[in-house]
């Protein structure tokens, strides 16, 4: 038997995969590895072409930045989810069967209870490891969701969604979306107190939903709150249908990223049409499995040491009963307090209830911030007009709007997620329920407000602190004494790379009116005044926009550095003066609030 | 793919983008261990030292696991909890954690660090093969006779179109469907209301009000001025299961006694307190929490869930927060012994509201 194999393998090296690595490596002796996978992989080859795979995969460049390996968080705590998930799947019982409890944790036992709360007990505390995993399971989907949004913010803030990655940006944003309903149906299997409160508040919800709501209610809960379907719905959810989507959701995210390759930080030897970085075998595969295990690790530490959901403090569920402080997990913190602070908007129309006061925090906010962030690629896109392929991220200082709208929008979620706390703000800091209330409802739009403006300035003033390096150099920390006895910091150019990388941003000009109407100037008002709003909105977007260096201006700076330390004044007024013929609104406002950088440096000359 | 050729079209370019010239790629630095074999050695047995740590943390969980009693706990500054939990928990996660931390410092020191660079295409297909593409596409649709037999396509689509409203359909019976009807027996209705003799309006049998824990009746004077207790209908015994739940979860009761001379009783209500005892659903009218916090001094109770804020002193009007309709007040009298109980269901709908709800009938500030 094992004679005919043994013959047809050399047999096989010879004919399928030696032409494959012939012309890369010429006539050298394969190693002892090669040699003893040589056999198998043949068989693999012919069957399958794995060869071809190997060229086209295994050297495949993967850029390094710690900010990349917030989107491999999310991937791998999905992963522990569904080995820690499968486990807890072999001792639940997702059914809201009354019965007595037998167990071994004593203060429960002889109490009516669901099932579901039963077997979640028994996990608990009969399963060996069954605490962990329970643990475990919670912590990796509380990283799971955390890491998705810090992900998000990554690829928001550094403009990786522009073209050609919009459509993995709106996978994302689904993944966010189911992610959080996920976790939702999840934390309402176990049938405790706080699960069953939750289950609750998610039928106020679905009764406010105008015209459908009732009906939407019944079929949900299959009768009046709380049935005895529920559970086994979510559990099938939260399973099998919902993972199976994220599932299919993270394959096609993985094989845009692999497709389009991943984006770039600017740097030397780094452009537009390249990618640098470390190879996938071996370096990256060692890392990121590595990262895997970390990952892994960490969470089954926190799982072994980190109390989370002790379902058996609060009991199982009792309709007439709740816990001060009772608050959903984290993601779902900020619809808690918009439903916390929202006013009592109700419409009593005829014989109908319209309640705003729900379905507004509760429903349409949620579906507004998914529609927001789906929708934001393709306004900038509008708004910009860049239609090209956009590879090197963008520091947020270089893209000040949109790091401005981003930031705008995290102080928004964070005033809606500080409300979801207002009563343990108000007994923590001893303050007025009311007055905490109060102030959070106009906090979540002044907020915002003041954050945006400030965030911009910062990322303009960083961009001025960037062309301030370029024209006047870097510091030394060596001080000169001059002949006057005065005393003055040597600058030095910065090195070319540095240059090369702080120049390497996209130059921005605002929309004009009369250059997008070549082609279709025939057409009548309505597509002016569409032209009339994107110009707007485009001259709204890039205001105050500091103009880039021209190379000359960074030519003559350098040589202003290296040789111009006598006569620094001149030479600044005649950099000025090569700056100003540049002519673009942002760049006035830089020599506009020159003179106090300029003072500065004068009296270090 | 190729390694070594890099970017040699964009480097040394001057353009809009690129004021500064493309330096390439920065020379690589040698770490300590590319250079010290003494360092690579020391690297090499720290990675070895943690990947042989991890059978033996896995010997540790496997003992452990046999050996250790459920019952052992331990208490240890912060952490009180189950001994074997503990142990499994840090013996698997230093075993995971330590592959990790293994491979990573295997990556970092001694595989290769070389950064390279590949050429990016971009993802739209070439001119060629979109104008292939196209000609394909036309010869498909001109094969299926569809540009030419319009009807068949129309009649095809409108069939697969048919077909989802049996899907939809098949969802009907995904519940109940809460008609007016279903309505009036179900979340508009609580099991307070009084037993009827059948077939008359007669009431046969009213609902006492026992207390929520030991279901004992509750007697008028037994409470004292400014104390609230928790309460239920004493049929919410009879029922099991998911009936129970469904019950407890709109009849559960507040009882409350309050100063008469402090309260505001509108003469609509005259009859629906006995000498300040009131009793208010304890259901939230915002989104259905079980409302607790009583505050004796104001009258006032408040929602844990959403502070939603209502005045029991003046009929349960809202006085704070996201609640837009006052709390129930359920009818409530004394018997001869002077044991309390409701003479009427509430005369609204508990709990939050719902489209179907007329709220119209709600009692609103300053009603009488």
């Amino acid at each position: 038997m094992a004679r005919p194999a043994t013959i047809s393998t050399p047999d096989a090296t010879d004919t399928a995969a030696a032409p494959e690595t012939e012309p890369n490596r010429p006539t050298k002796p394969l190693g002892p590895v090669l040699k003893a996978a040589s056999g198998p992989a043949a068989w693999a080859d012919e069957r399958i072409g794995i060869a071809a795979l190997g060229r086209a995969s295994l050297r495949k460049v993967f850029p390094d930045h710690w900010s990349f390996l917030l989107g491999e968080v999310a991937l791998y705590s999905f992963i522990i989810c569904l080995l820690s998930g499968i486990f807890l799947t072999l001792w639940f019982k997702p059914s809201m069967a009354e019965i007595e409890y037998e167990g071994s944790y004593q203060l429960l036992r002889g109490l009516p209870m669901s099932e579901a709360f039963a077997s979640t007990l028994t996990l608990s505390f009969d399963i060996r490891g069954g605490l962990l995993m329970r643990q475990m399971h919670h912590w990796a989907a509380m990283l799971f969701v955390a890491a998705m949004f810090a992900h998000m913010l990554r690829v928001f803030f550094t403009g990786a969604f522009r073209k050609p990655r919009e459509i993995n940006w709106l996978l994302g944003v689904g993944l966010i979306a189911i992610g959080m309903v996920e976790g939702f149906a999840g934390y309402s299997l176990p049938d405790d107190l706080l699960s069953g409160t939750g289950l609750r508040f998610v039928d106020g919800l679905i009764r406010s939903i105008p015209l459908v709501g009732t009906w939407l209610e019944f079929f949900v809960f299959g009768q009046e709150f709380p049935g005895d379907i529920i559970i086994p719905r979510l559990y099938i959810a939260h399973v099998l249908l919902i993972p199976g989507i994220i599932l299919g959701l993270v394959s096609a995210h993985l094989a845009l990223v692999v497709f389009h390759k991943h984006t770039q930080f600017p740097g030397p030897g780094r452009t537009e049409k390249n990618v640098v970085g470390y190879p996938l075998f071996p370096v990256y595969a060692a890392k990121a499995g590595g990262f895997f295990f970390i990952i892994f690790g960490m969470i089954t530490l926190m799982g072994a040491l980190m109390q989370i959901n002790p379902v058996w403090k609060y009991g199982p569920y009792n309709p007439s009963q709740v816990t001060a402080g009772s608050q959903p997990d984290w993601y779902m913190g900020w619809v808690e307090g918009a439903v916390r602070i929202m006013p009592d908007w109700e419409w009593h129309i005829g014989s109908t209830t319209w309640s705003w006061n729900i379905f507004l925090p509760g429903v349409m906010l949620m579906g507004l911030l998914f529609t927001v962030m789906g929708l934001y690629p393709f306004i900038e896109q509008w708004v910009t007009g860049n239609k090209s392929e956009h590879h090197l991220l963008e520091r947020p200082r270089n893209n000040p709007t949109r790091t401005a709208f981003g930031m705008a929008a995290i102080s928004c979620y964070g005033m809606f997620w500080l409300a979801g706390g207002n009563d343990i703000i108000a007994t923590q800091f001893h303050v007025s329920l009311n007055a905490v209330t109060v102030v959070l409802r106009v906090a979540v739009f002044l907020v915002p407000f003041l954050v945006w403006h400030i965030t911009k300035r910062i990322c303009i003033s960083l961009q001025r602190s960037d062309i301030e390096k370029l024209l006047h150099g870097a510091e030394t920390g060596v001080i000169d004494r001059s002949p006057q006895g005065g005393y003055a910091e040597r600058h030095v150019p910065v090195s070319d790379a540095e240059a090369f990388t702080l120049t390497e941003h996209l130059k921005y000009e605002p929309a004009q009116l009369e250059a997008g109407e070549d082609e279709n100037g025939v057409e009548g008002d309505a597509a002016t005044t569409k032209e009339k709003l994107r110009v707007k909105a485009s001259a709204f977007y890039f205001r105050d926009q500091p103009a880039k260096l021209t190379s000359e201006e960074i030519a003559e700076a350098k040589e202003h550095i290296l040789h111009g330390h006598d006569h620094g004044d001149e030479d600044h007024a005649e950099l000025d003066g090569a700056n100003g013929s540049n002519g673009t609104n942002g760049h006035r406002e830089i020599t506009a609030g020159e003179p106090e950088d300029e003072k500065a440096t004068a009296s270090s000359h | 793919m190729s390694e070594h050729d890099t970017h040699e079209k964009s480097r040394n370019v001057i353009d809009d983008r690129h004021p500064v010239a493309d330096p390439g790629l920065e020379p690589h630095q040698p770490r300590l261990t590319d250079i010290d074999e003494h360092a690579a050695n020391r690297a090499e047995r720290q990675v070895v030292l943690a990947f042989a740590l991890v059978p033996v943390l896995a010997i540790i969980f496997v003992v452990c696991y046999f050996a250790v009693p459920k019952t052992w706990e331990v208490n240890f500054g912060p952490l009180h909890a189950n001994a074997l939990h503990v142990i499994l928990g840090t013996t698997l996660g230093g075993a995971i954690l330590l592959i990790g931390i293994g491979a990573i410092h295997w990556a970092r020191t001694l595989m290769g660090d070389h950064e390279i660079s590949e050429e990016r295409h971009p993802a739209q297909s070439s001119d060629e093969a979109r104008a292939e593409a196209l000609e394909i596409v036309e010869k498909v649709i001109d094969e299926s006779a569809v540009s030419r037999r319009k009807l068949i396509i129309r009649s095809l689509l409108g069939g697969v179109g048919i077909v989802a409203v049996p899907a939809v359909v098949l969802l009907a019976d995904l519940g109940e469907w809460p008609t007016a009807a279903r309505r009036a027996e179900t979340i508009e209705r609580t099991i307070w209301a009084p037993e009827l003799k059948p077939g008359t309006n007669e009431v046969a049998k009213y609902r006492y009000i026992v207390n929520d824990i030991t279901f004992k009746r509750i007697k008028a004077s037994d409470l004292r001025i400014g104390q609230l207790v928790n309460a239920e209908p004493e049929n919410l015994q009879e029922l099991h299961g998911t009936e129970f739940n469904q019950e407890k979860a709109k009849a559960a009761l507040v009882v409350v006694r309050m100063d008469p001379n402090s309260i505001r009783v509108p003469d609509s209500r005259k009859d629906w307190q006995v000498g300040g005892i009131l009793a208010y659903s304890k259901i939230c009218t915002h989104v259905g929490c079980p409302i607790s916090l009583w505050e004796q001094q104001t009258h006032h109770l408040l929602c844990p869930c959403h502070q939603s804020t209502f005045d029991l002193g003046d009929s349960g009007v809202v006085v704070f927060g996201p609640a837009a309709r006052s709390l129930p007040q359920l009818p409530i009298a004394v018997d001869d012994e002077g044991y309390l109980y409701a003479t009427s269901d509430f005369t609204v709908p508990v709990g939050p509201s719902f489209f179907e709800r007329d709220s119209t009938k709600d009692f609103r500030k300053g009603d009488n």
